[in-house]
Parts: C-alpha cells; structure tokens; sequence
C-alpha cells in the first residue's frame, strides 16, 4: 500500500460520525443458532445453580429439546421457501441463507442429536461406588491418578458441562457453513473449536492420552487458525473488505466503483494467492486433509468416543460447508488456480489416508484414517465446481455422518476391564460372541468401503460422477484405486470379527441403554435407506445446492 | 399391469433368505427345510419364465421398468433374452441341489454364544447369492446390474470364509487361515474388477448420458451416440477388466483354485457354477452390445488370453495334488472356452459359449458335488489318500465318473454338444486358434481319468475300506444331475431353442456375420 493509500484510509475513519444506525437483524432466520446459544447459556446456568444429582437429566433434557427446536427452525425456513426461492443474506452480510445452509445446519443437528444420544449414555461401565457413569472425567480438574481424582470418582461427580459445551460447539458449527463474511468465518471456526478443545481431554479413562491429544489439537488448531487470520488479513489488504461478495466481485474484476486504494491493491496477486491459500490451508486442517491431517488420529483416538464422532460427523460436515461457499462463492474467479491445487490435495488425502491406514492396530486409529481418505473423496466432488458438484458433497456429508457416529457408537460397546477395547486383536472373533453387535459394524464398514447397497456407495456414486462431469476423470481413477486399497483395511477388520477365533480374555459387548441403540440404529437405517432409496435425499441435496452471493 | 414375474423370481429367493436367517437357533432343521422350499419355489417360478418365454418373440421379454434413482439416472428395469432364460433356469436348478448338498456342512461348533447361528447364516447366504445372480441375468440398466455385481461378493465372502472345507489339504497351514486368506483374496479380487468397473460405469453415463441398455444400444445403432475410438476402447477395458477377473480369464484367476480349494463343496460350485456365470453373460450382454467395435479391437488379445486358459488351466490340473483344485483348474480351462466361443463372433461360437455355461454349471455340479460327498468321508482332500473307492462304493465311483466324463465332454454326454460348438465356430473364423483349443479337450481327458484313476481304482487303500457308498440324501443331489447331463446331451434343442435367437442380436450387434462356408464360396 502506497502512502497515498495509507493516507486516505486514516482521513475516511477520521470523519465525523453523524449518527450510528442500528444494523438489521433478521431474528427468524438466525432462530437455528439462536436457539442453541440460548441454550448453551441456560446450560451454563443450571451448571451454576442446579444440585449435582439433578444436572445430567436436565442438562440432557435441555441439550436434546435445543437441538429438536433448532432443527425444527431449520426446517420451517426451508418449508418457507428459505433454501430455494427467498435466499438472502442475513443480519447485515454477515450470514448467507440459502439451501447449503439450511441442508447442512440440519445434517449438522441431525448428527448432533444422534451424538448427544452417545454422550449420555450411562449404561456401558458397572455403576462406580452406587453412581452410574459416563465417558466423560469425573472432575477434569483433578489430576489423573491422584487422590483428588479417586474423591471426586467416590462423590459420584460426572462433567456435565459437557452439554453446554457441545451445544456452543454446535452453535460455531452452524454459523460455520452460513458465514458470508471472513469474519464470521473466523469467529465461528473459534467458536466451535474451543468447546471440541475441551470435550477432547475429558476422558473418563485414559485420561492422559486424552489430555495429550486435546493439547495436540489445539496447538496444531491454533496453528492453523492462526494460518487462517493471516489469510484473512492479506484478503482484506487485496479487496478491501471482508464480505464474501465484495472481494468476489474484486477477485472477477467485476467490481463497479474502483476507488485509487482497491485500484493499487487489487493488482497485487500475490495479497491474493496467498491470502486465499493461507486460508484454505486453515480450512482443510478442519476438514483433515492431507497434509493438513497430522491431528486426526492422535486426537480421534485419545478424546472420549462420543466427542470423536462428533468431531468426525458433525465438524466436517460444517468444514466442508464453509470450504464449499468459500471455494464457490469467493474465489470461483480464481478456479483455474486453486482448482489444480485442490486436485493435487485431493489425490493424495485418498491416496494417503487410504495406504496408512492399512497398517493401524488401532480401531480408533483406523476410522481416523478412513476419515481421511473419506475427505479426499469429498474433496473430488468438490473440484467438481459443477452445482451437481455442490449437491453431491451435500448428500455425501449427510450420508457419512451418520454412517460414522453409528460406527463410533459401536466402538463404545466393545469393552473390557480398561474400558473400550479398541485393539483391533481384541475385536477377534466378536462375531461369535455377539453377532448382532458384529453385524452391524460390518454394515458401517461396507458402508465405508462403498459397497453397493450402502449409503457409502450412494455417495461415492454422486461425487465420482460429479467430478467424471465436471473434468476430473483421473481424480475418479485415483478414486476407485484408493476405494479398492481401503476396501482392503475394511474387510480385514470384518475377517477379524467373524473369521477368527474368539480369544479366551477377549471384551465384552456391554449392554447399552436406549440412547445408543437408537444412534447405531439410526445410522443403520440411514445406511440402508440412503442406499437402496436415495432418490428423496438426492432431490433435497440438489435443490440446497445453489449458493447466494 | 401384468404379474411381475421376473421381480418375483429374484425375490422370492431374497424374501427366503430373510426368512431363513430369522429362525431361531435351536430350529436348524426347519431353517434348512424353509430354504429348500424357498428354493423349489424359485425353481417353478424360473420354469415359468421358461415356458413364457417366446424365442421368436422381441429381443427382451417379460419387461419391467419402474422410476428408481431418477437423479443417477437409474431406472429399475428387467428384462430377458435367451440367454438370461437359460441361465436363470440353470440357476434355479442348481440351487435346490446345493442346499440338498450342503445340507450337513454348516453345524454349529462348540464355541460362540447361544445366538450365533451359522446353519440358518448358511442357508439364507446361498438364497441371498440365488436372488442377485437371477437378478444380474435379468438387468437391463447398467447400474442395475453394476449394484449387483459387487453385492453379491458380499454374500459370497461369508460362505467362503465363515463355512470352510475342514478337510485336510496337505499343508501346514492353519486351515482357518488358509480360508480366510481365500476369502479375502476372492473379495479383494472382485472388488478391484468391480471398482475399475465403476470408473468406466461413471465414465459410460457421462458419454452416454443414460444407463438403460436398451436405449444406449439403440442410439448406438441409430448413430445418435457417437463414441470416440479411444473412450470406447476405456470403457470396454474397464467392463471387461472386472468380468475377466469374474469369469475368470488367465492371468487373472488365482484366486480361483483358492476359493474353491477351501470353501465347501457346495459354495465350491455356488461359486464356478453359478457366480462366475455372471461374468461371461457380462461378456455377451454388456462387452458386445455397448462396446461393437471396441470388442473387435479386443478380439485378438482376448482369444489369446482364452487360448491360454484352457491350455495352462488344463495342463495345471494335470499337476494337482488336491482333488478340488484339480476340479478349479478344470473350471479354468473351460471358462476359457467358454470366452473363446463368444470372441469368436460367429453364431456357432456364440450359441455354443452360452450352451457350455449351462452345460458347465451342471457338469461341474456333479463332479464338484460328489467330490465333496468323497471328501467328507475320508476327511482329506488329497489324491494320494485314496485308491480303490470303486470297490467300497460302487455308486459313489459311479457317478463320479460320469461326472467327470461329462467334464471332459465325452459325446453323449451335454457338456460335448457346447464344445463341439464353440471348436466348430471357431474354425470357421481362426482355424488356429480352433486347434490350439482342441489340445484342451486332449488334457482333458488325461486330467479326469487320472484322478479317476488314482482315487477309484487300484487296491483298496486301508483307510478308504469302511467308506460308506452314497446316502439316499446324496442321490437325490446327483441321479437328477446325471440325468439332466445324459437329457441335454441327446437333445438340446429346448435349450438350443431359445438361446439361437439372441444369440443373432448380439451378432448383428457387431455387425458380424458368420463366415461364408468354404464350398459355397468356391461356387
């Protein structure tokens, strides 16, 4: 910038005010996420005020009717015509209402009430000293192993500030996908960031690796949004503003009043280049695509595993929304640039997750990296830069999030004296012992490895078609490669659980309460229908995939 | 709206399948009998469509068509031509016999909880692989039947991992290893054919912009779709690709021997017989009436690669120490002749490949099936461990032979008819290639009566000498076997019958015409 420039922008800011005006906010279609701040702050509140004994069933009762209201507002707006013929941009150009939102803030508390049903669950360990537990630290101030942490387990305490954090997580999620400006953006990454920072270290057992994991992830989240500002900044320096249609106006060259300081600026590409990649680097770290994915399997194996499935759902579903509306709404003038970048990122996030993924011992560990290869699928949809590519990415997200909270559930059922088994060794022979148990996870594991019939194989369908149309016929041949080589990890784990022998001191499948069974039976049921009957979701999908600008 | 028969037939086997799986644990024996009726049920429906069916009538028959993923644009449609009737007649057949058959093989062990119920598993798998098959033979709509192709692995890879032959096979191995290794090998096997199939099934749609067989072959016809040269030769490498490892075609068939070699007897022929069937029909359906002159341009590998198969197929069966991998290598061999009928392009050829499917699968069935009885009894499958059988038990030596004289097509006999066939077709357009196929029924020959030899004849080995000659349960599985071998061998002209006519679409596909005979042309 010039000091010209400079100059100019200080004598703007300097001219007298004459009156603040009080900016518009449409109340009615924010409801989604008002609903559940609101309720995140009640939460907080009971937290305060409620006795110890009555907090978990109030708390649980709040957090389900929040999520319920909230996807009921979801869907209202879309019966009003929100997503389709009245999209508009929301309390002052901070929020886009338009189908991709209102599709994925309701695949997003769709899943978040499935997970919810998993955080609650109190069933699976023996009651300790009289109290029934969850998977969540009795105190997550006491020191592990210590005297203050055998107290606060004796007392009966349970972390049920868990709720009101997962409901503020749910909130950032939300707005996440909505965002139509680079602020927002950012406020609602750290939004929803920091309550899964938290959720992360409050094992119940092994809770060291559950702190070491929710350090890692949030010194590598702090890196990367840390990436993000920095690429917001330089954006802001390129088009001078924040608001996703300015700078794309700026980014096409379409922009109608040039004054001499966006004149100097928006010439400079490299503000541009590297603003818009600092900030897509910020974006797939979220998403867990390779080489940004370092976090994932620490982090999906140590935090507790109903906060994994959440993460793995709900998250990326709301990652992947935002990267969508910023790589189709912002920056589709620079598709030539970025899409040769994405193609590349795509390639190998299949690739990558796919190969390590064959070498992990640990179940955990091996659905963090199916989740990574899963992204890169999602990612060939995206570069499809087609709407058809927009609406695929939709139905896959919904498809796979229910698919991998139902899987993430079953892993809770698994269990032995330390807790959760999740050594694959241990898994040998489930079949027998429990063959219902073992089907089930069979189903999500075909589900995963796109097997026709399945949900996976839907979605797999949708985007590889989507990216075949739109030009990326390789990416569809590195698709179908990486498909053949996860199948192989997939199928291991079946083999494990039905071909083997059953060790004499392996886990139990403890039995749990309804909650769980309706998360693993939701997701069942979504696996089948959206496999053998896609048509009414696909629909949906295709009408959500038009974003406003 | 006309009954819809073709639906009902997959269906039923389907509805079976889920009926047999609900029987509780202790009830076996009502689980194995539901399946049977299931089957016989299936059987009568495919004998209707059999009869329904007009071979001088339109190409596809008993048609159904009904909105399904409209989005994909994917549309639930049947159909059958003749030789969709024949192999939905065969399976039909086969299958009552491979419940009858495998009626003892699937007993709970000691281990596994009290709901852990692998007979009425069994049974409900085979009826789950009877109802896709039939349904395979009867997609019309690319993406119909691409849902089945890979589906039906799945039900495949349980019976042949979960339901191993506990027979011993000379090798040290642990033998549940040995089977979960050929279960995974045929899954992953089939997987990767299936997925570089749908790469080509995504790329098929986005050329031509509809699934529905039909409508692609018409607006190929009519010129409306035009294909690049290169796009087609793709397309067809990858439908190919997947039905050559299915059928399957050297160098592509190792997991063959392993599959067959550990499953039971029963899924040994489930998997040759009637799976593997899938595979070749592809060839004929979806190869050839999609991709015209891209199966031409093939042509000339694909004979050499069939060529390969019935000689190296033959001559490793020749080598084989274990009696049901011998009975694989044998399957090798003749699915190459099988593929060498219909790259043949001649009408012989192409009428003979589809006479040797079904030919194949009977003959297969009840040389595979009392196979099995043999090795149930003695515990081992190896060569060396028997001798003299045909003095303890006349009858089972018996049909073992014709069995395995039906496998080597001795006239008289059906699987002859569909060899003479296809060497006779393929004469009349590759003379070499026609010869070199004619050494493979020579192999044949020596293969079968070896092991006839060794295992049947001979001094009556010590271990074999209180072996018990067939069950009334075991002949009822193979009288009717043998019968149907001796039926199609003297008069297949219902067979015949039906398949001729399609057999003239897919020629007229290609645009190929039989070759002229060489007196006519002298003239």
């Amino acid at each position: 910038m010039s000091a010209t420039a400079v100059h100019s922008l200080w004598t703007t800011a300097a001219e007298p005010i004459d009156r603040i005006k009080a900016p518009d906010i449409e109340y009615a279609q924010l409801a989604p996420v008002l609903i559940i701040v609101g309720a995140a702050i009640v939460g907080l509140l009971l937290e305060a005020f409620l006795p110890r004994k009555a907090r978990y069933h109030a708390q649980v009762f709040l957090t389900l009717l929040a999520l319920a209201a909230s996807f009921a507002a979801v869907i209202g707006l879309a019966q009003a015509g929100y997503g389709t013929s009245k999209v508009n941009i929301a309390a002052m150009g901070a929020i886009a209402i338009d189908g991709p939102t209102l599709f994925l803030q309701g695949t997003i508390l769709l899943a978040s009430v499935v997970a919810v049903f998993t955080f609650a669950e109190r069933r699976l360990d023996p009651e300790a000293h009289g109290n029934r537990i969850d998977s969540f630290a009795a105190q997550a101030a006491s020191v592990p192993g210590s005297e203050g942490e055998k107290a606060a387990v004796r007392a009966g305490f349970t972390t049920t500030e868990v709720y009101p954090l997962v409901l503020f997580a749910v909130a950032g999620l939300l707005v996440f996908p909505a965002a139509n400006d680079l602020l927002t953006l950012f406020i609602a990454l750290e939004v929803f960031s920091l309550p899964l920072y938290l959720l992360c270290a409050l094992a119940r057992r092994k809770r060291l690796l559950s702190q070491e994991a929710a350090v890692k992830y949030f010194l590598l989240g702090a890196f990367s949004s840390a990436f993000l500002l920095f690429g917001i900044a330089l954006l802001y320096g390129y088009a001078g503003s924040v608001s996703y249609a300015r700078i794309a106006d700026v980014v096409d060259g379409s922009v109608r009043t040039i004054d001499p300081v966006l004149a100097d600026t928006m010439g400079n590409d490299a503000l541009l280049l590297i603003g818009g990649a600092l900030i897509l680097m910020g974006l797939l770290f979220k998403v867990g695509a390779v080489p940004f994915h370092m976090w994932t399997p620490d982090v999906y194996q140590g935090a507790p595993t109903p906060v994994t499935g959440f993460m793995a759902a709900a998250t990326k579903v709301a990652a992947f929304g935002a990267l969508l509306r910023l790589l189709y709404v912002v920056l589709p003038g620079l598709s030539w640039d970025w899409r040769p970048v994405m193609w590349a990122v795509a390639i190998v996030t299949m690739l990558g997750g796919a190969i390590v993924a064959i070498t992990q011992t640990d179940i955990k560990r091996l659905l963090a990296y199916s989740s990574i290869a899963h992204a890169g699928f999602i990612l060939a949809g995206v570069v499809a830069v087609t709407p058809k590519g927009v609406s695929s990415v939709l139905f896959y997200l919904g498809a796979y999030s229910f698919v991998t909270i139902g899987a993430f559930a079953v892993v809770t059922l698994v269990r032995d004296a330390g807790g959760e088994a999740t050594h694959l060794s241990k898994w040998a022979g489930l079949g027998r012992r429990s063959p219902l148990v073992a089907a089930v996870f069979a189903v999500f594991l075909l589900a995963f490895a796109g097997i026709p019939l399945t949900s996976g194989f839907s979605g797999k369908f949708a985007v590889f078609s989507a990216a075949a149309e739109g030009g990326a016929g390789a990416l569809v041949v590195v698709g179908v490669i990486s498909s053949a080589i996860a199948a192989f990890f997939y199928i291991r784990v079946i083999v494990l659980m039905f071909f083997s022998e059953p060790k004499a001191d392996g886990p139990t499948v403890a039995v749990p309460s309804g909650m769980t069974v309706a998360a693993i039976g939701l997701g069942v049921v979504v696996t089948l229908v959206l496999g053998v009957a896609p048509q009414y979701f696909l629909d949906l999908a295709n009408q959500a995939g038009t974003f406003v600008r | 709206m006309s009954f819809p028969l073709l639906t009902a037939t997959a269906l039923v086997p389907a509805v079976g399948a889920i009926v047999t799986a609900a029987v509780p644990a202790a009830r076996r024996a009502v689980a194995k009998t539901l399946a049977l009726v299931f089957s016989l049920i299936t059987l009568a429906l495919a004998a209707i469509v059999f009869v329904r069916f007009e071979p001088g009538g339109d190409r596809y028959q008993l048609t159904e068509s009904h909105a399904w993923i409209a989005d994909f644009g994917v549309r639930y449609e049947l159909g059958v031509d003749g030789i969709g009737v024949a192999l939905i007649a065969l399976t039909a057949l086969l299958i009552p016999f491979v419940i009858l058959a495998g009626w003892n093989d699937a007993e709970p062990q000691e281990t596994g909880s009290s709901r852990w119920r692998p007979t009425q598993g069994f049974f409900a798998l085979i009826l789950m692989v009877e109802a896709m098959v039939i349904l395979s033979f009867e997609a019309t709509d690319v993406f119909l039947f691409y849902i089945l192709f890979e589906a039906m692995l799945i039900p495949m890879y349980f019976l042949i991992g979960g339901f191993g032959d506990r027979a011993h096979s000379g090798s040290d191995q642990n033998a549940a290893a040995q089977r979960s290794y050929a279960a995974v090998k045929f899954l992953l096997y089939n997987l990767v054919g299936g997925l570089i199939m749908l790469a080509a099934v995504i790329g098929l749609y986005v050329v031509a912009g509809s699934f529905s067989l039909t409508e692609i072959a018409e607006a190929r016809a009519s010129g409306e779709l035009e294909m690049a040269t290169n796009t087609e030769r793709l397309l067809f490498l990858g439908f190919f690709f997947a039905f050559a490892i299915k059928a399957p075609l050297w160098p592509l068939h190792t997991w063959l021997p392993n599959a067959m070699g550990e499953a039971t007897a029963p899924v040994a022929v489930l998997i040759t017989a009637v799976v593997d069937k899938v595979g070749t029909f592809a060839m004929l359906r979806f190869c050839l009436q999609l991709f015209p002159e891209a199966s031409q341009w093939a042509t000339p590998v694909i004979l050499v690669l069939a060529l390969i198969s019935i000689v190296y197929g033959a001559l490793l069966a020749v080598g084989q120490r274990d009696i049901k991998r011998l009975i694989a290598y044998a399957s090798i061999s003749h699915f190459g002749f099988i593929v060498l009928g219909i790259f043949a392009m001649t009408s012989q050829g192409q009428s003979g490949a589809t006479l040797y499917m079904v030919n194949h699968g009977i003959s297969t069935a009840a040389l595979m099936l009392v196979a099995g009885f043999l090795i149930s009894r003695r515990g081992s499958r190896l060569i060396a461990d028997y001798g003299g059988v045909q003095k303890v038990a006349p009858v089972l030596a018996g049909t073992f032979l014709i069995g395995g004289l039906a496998t080597l097509s001795l006239p008289g006999l059906a699987p002859f008819v569909s060899e003479f066939l296809v060497l006779v077709g393929t004469f009349a357009r590759y003379p070499v290639a026609g010869i070199i196929a004619t050494s493979g029924i020579v192999l044949a020959a020596l293969y079968t009566l070896v092991l006839y030899q060794r295992t049947m004849t001979g001094p009556v080995k010590p271990e074999v000498k209180s072996m018990p000659d067939l069950k009334a349960r075991e002949l009822a599985v193979v009288a009717p076997l043998i019968a149907l071998l001796i039926f199609l061998g003297v008069f297949p002209k219902p067979l015949t019958e039906i398949i001729n006519p399609a057999v003239e679409h897919t020629m007229s596909d290609v645009q190929k015409k039989d070759p002229r005979p060489e007196v006519e042309a002298a003239q």
